[in-house]
């Protein structure tokens, strides 16, 4: 009985000593080797150490985190494409849902300034496609605007049929050509 | 006076009426407008070399290769195959009393024209040509041309002027050129070229988007759209001197037109926030605003008399073409076929106005007497058709077409649209024609 209880203090001695071998060796990976070898380390207390440790590698991951999600935010703004239906500038309800986006996200980047692109598809003629994509611009300026959005932040500009994303003659290729996109300055 | 304006840029070619000719004031041999019109077999022997040298047979080989090119470019002539021939006035004489008629009623030729070549000095011809009536043995036009070799494709060229006029009371296209869009590395610039699509030039290197281009009726100016400052605005160029103008307000710029026989333009503009159609100077400066409804107003075209203009609105909820009178303001809507019709051009007649119309996604060339209203379909099961823009004389159409290879080209087309055929080869995209207005055309209407 004696014997039993001994031997469980060793276990425990042991199988702590192998947890603070396992602490050491891991922090040796992750942070600077010397202050593994160094007397002074041994004096630190290494539960403290490890803790900074893991605010700082949350810390800097919730930085790159957030980074990443500002660049897919400008990214998406930039990307995502109001589309139109056939020979109109009018707004759909998709339309509108993704321009709260929009403005949202120049809500938060308060200084950024656009353009807004103008395109048609194919179908109609040059000249008429030109005035076209001149109204899907300015409709999508005037919603922005309407959501509080300065109209001196955002300009229009008509690309007409001039720059098809996809030259198909299909019907998607043509929904997809049919567009208002957003560059940031 | 006709003859000083075919003087006019002529250089060091001489021209001299040298023949006496029956004047038929009246008589017009073809009417080009007539849609049911049967083309006329007209001969083009070889032409005799006066002094028997090879140099003159080599030009009376190239001026005749020239002339029969543009007598069949007309759509309203086709020159006949000399193997038919049994007369050769090369040896037999080209003037009036030389010629048996009976030889040319006999195959089929209504009309025929003789030559001469004499070179006078190295380097420098002389041509002395006639068109004859064969049925009624009678000389319509006789004409001397003087001048360098290099010349000889615009000496023709003259004579085929005189042929039009004495035929169709109009000196034809003989003396025009197009102007047009064509991308270059991708990028659209402008180009012009004769009436038959030689002689190609580049005018514009904006490496940008260029479009649209528009000529003045004196043919010193061009107006067109051009994205070289980011946007589409209004560029107004003097072909020949180094000055023009910009017209870069908020929006867009586009679709200019000239006003016949003056130095204003009509083109659609954004900046007051919708799309509408204004009156500019040629300084670009806004006399008035021509159009007012809410909704796109786009592609303005004078008609020939300056004194109103069609152009295509969205005003009553699908682009249609309408005409308005400039003085008056009064409009009044031309198509009510269709869903889609856009991109009129005035016939020079003043009668007819050509415009596009899309009908199940088939894009197409449409003709509409302005008096009946309907609508005649000229392009068909052969691609994309659009941009169609009149000849100077009425008797031809030049547009852009995708039937080749799904490519756009430029394509020209008689009034009553036979004869569809293209009218340049080179690399690119060819789009959006204008056809000119020569001197002698305008002197001729």
């Amino acid at each position: 009985m004696k014997n039993k209880l001994w031997l469980n203090v060793l276990m425990a001695v042991l199988v702590s000593g192998l947890f603070l071998t396992v602490s050491c060796a891991k922090k040796a990976v992750v942070s600077d080797a010397g202050t593994v070898s160094s007397g002074a380390a041994t004096t630190e207390d290494p539960n403290a150490k490890a803790k900074i440790e893991a605010e700082r590698l949350a810390a800097e991951k919730a930085a790159k985190e957030r980074a990443a999600k500002i660049a897919a935010a400008r990214k998406a703004f930039e990307n995502e494409d109001v589309h139109f239906d056939f020979d109109s500038s009018e707004l759909t309800a998709a339309a509108k849902a993704l321009l709260k986006d929009k403005a949202a996200w120049l809500t938060e980047n308060a200084s950024a300034a656009v353009t807004i692109e103008g395109h048609c598809d194919e179908r109609g003629t040059t000249e008429y496609n030109l005035a076209l994509g001149d109204r899907r611009a300015t409709s999508v300026k005037a919603y922005l605007v309407d959501l509080g959005v300065a109209a001196s932040r955002m300009n229009t500009i008509s690309y007409g049929e001039e720059k098809p994303v996809d030259t198909g003659k299909t019907e998607l290729a043509w929904a997809m050509n049919r567009r208002a996109h957003f560059a940031v300055k | 006076m006709m003859k000083k304006n075919a003087l006019q840029g002529l250089f060091c070619v001489l021209l001299i009426v040298c023949f006496r000719v029956p004047v038929c004031y009246g008589v017009t041999y073809i009417n080009i407008s007539n849609p049911l019109l049967k083309k006329s077999p007209i001969a083009v022997p070889d032409f005799k070399a006066f002094s028997n040298s090879a140099e003159e047979v080599k030009d009376g080989k190239t001026a005749v290769q020239i002339l029969n090119e543009a007598l069949n470019f007309t759509g309203y002539l086709k020159t006949m195959d000399p193997v038919a021939f049994l007369a050769n006035p090369a040896q037999s004489g080209i003037q009036l009393s030389e010629i048996n008629f009976r030889d040319w009623t006999g195959i089929g030729a209504e009309l025929l024209i003789t030559g001469g070549v004499l070179v006078e000095s190295p380097g420098n011809v002389k041509f002395e040509l006639r068109l004859f009536d064969t049925f009624n043995s009678k000389l319509l036009v006789g004409k001397v041309y003087t001048g360098p070799e290099s010349q000889i494709r615009r000496m023709i060229h003259m004579f085929c002027s005189e042929i039009s006029f004495v035929l169709t009371g109009k000196y034809g296209v003989f003396n025009t050129e197009i102007v047009f869009v064509s991308t270059v590395d991708g990028n659209k610039e402008i180009f012009t070229c004769d009436f038959d699509g030689q002689n190609i030039k580049q005018i514009t290197s904006h490496k940008s988007i260029s479009l649209s281009p528009s000529w003045s009726s004196d043919g010193k100016w061009l107006a067109y759209v051009s994205y070289a400052k980011g946007k589409p605005d209004l560029y107004i160029k003097n072909l020949k001197e180094n000055r023009g103008a910009i017209v870069n307000l908020k929006g867009m710029n586009i679709s200019p037109d000239w006003m016949p026989g003056q130095l204003k333009l009509a083109a659609a503009l954004s900046f007051s926030g919708d799309q509408e159609i204004y009156l500019l100077t040629i300084n670009g400066e806004v006399i008035k605003r021509l159009t007012d409804s809410l909704g796109i107003d786009v592609s303005p075209k004078f008609s020939p008399d300056g004194q109103k203009i069609a152009f295509t609105s969205k005003r009553a909820g699908t682009p249609q073409i309408y005409i308005q009178d400039i003085g008056s303001g009064s409009v009044k809507r031309l198509t009510f076929e269709g869903l889609n019709n856009t991109s009129p051009a005035w016939c020079p007649d003043g009668k007819k106005i050509a415009y596009v119309g899309i009908e199940k996604n088939r894009i197409n060339i449409f003709v509409m007497s302005i008096d009946s209203g309907v609508p005649v379909q000229l392009t068909a099961d052969s691609g994309d058709n659009e941009d169609p823009v009149w000849s100077p004389d009425g008797s031809m159409l030049a547009f852009t077409s995708t039937r080749e290879g799904d490519i756009p080209r430029i394509f020209v087309m008689n009034a009553s649209g036979t004869d569809q055929r293209r009218l340049l080869s080179m690399n690119g995209k060819q789009t959006q024609p204008d056809w000119s207005i020569s001197d002698s055309t305008r002197e001729g209407m």
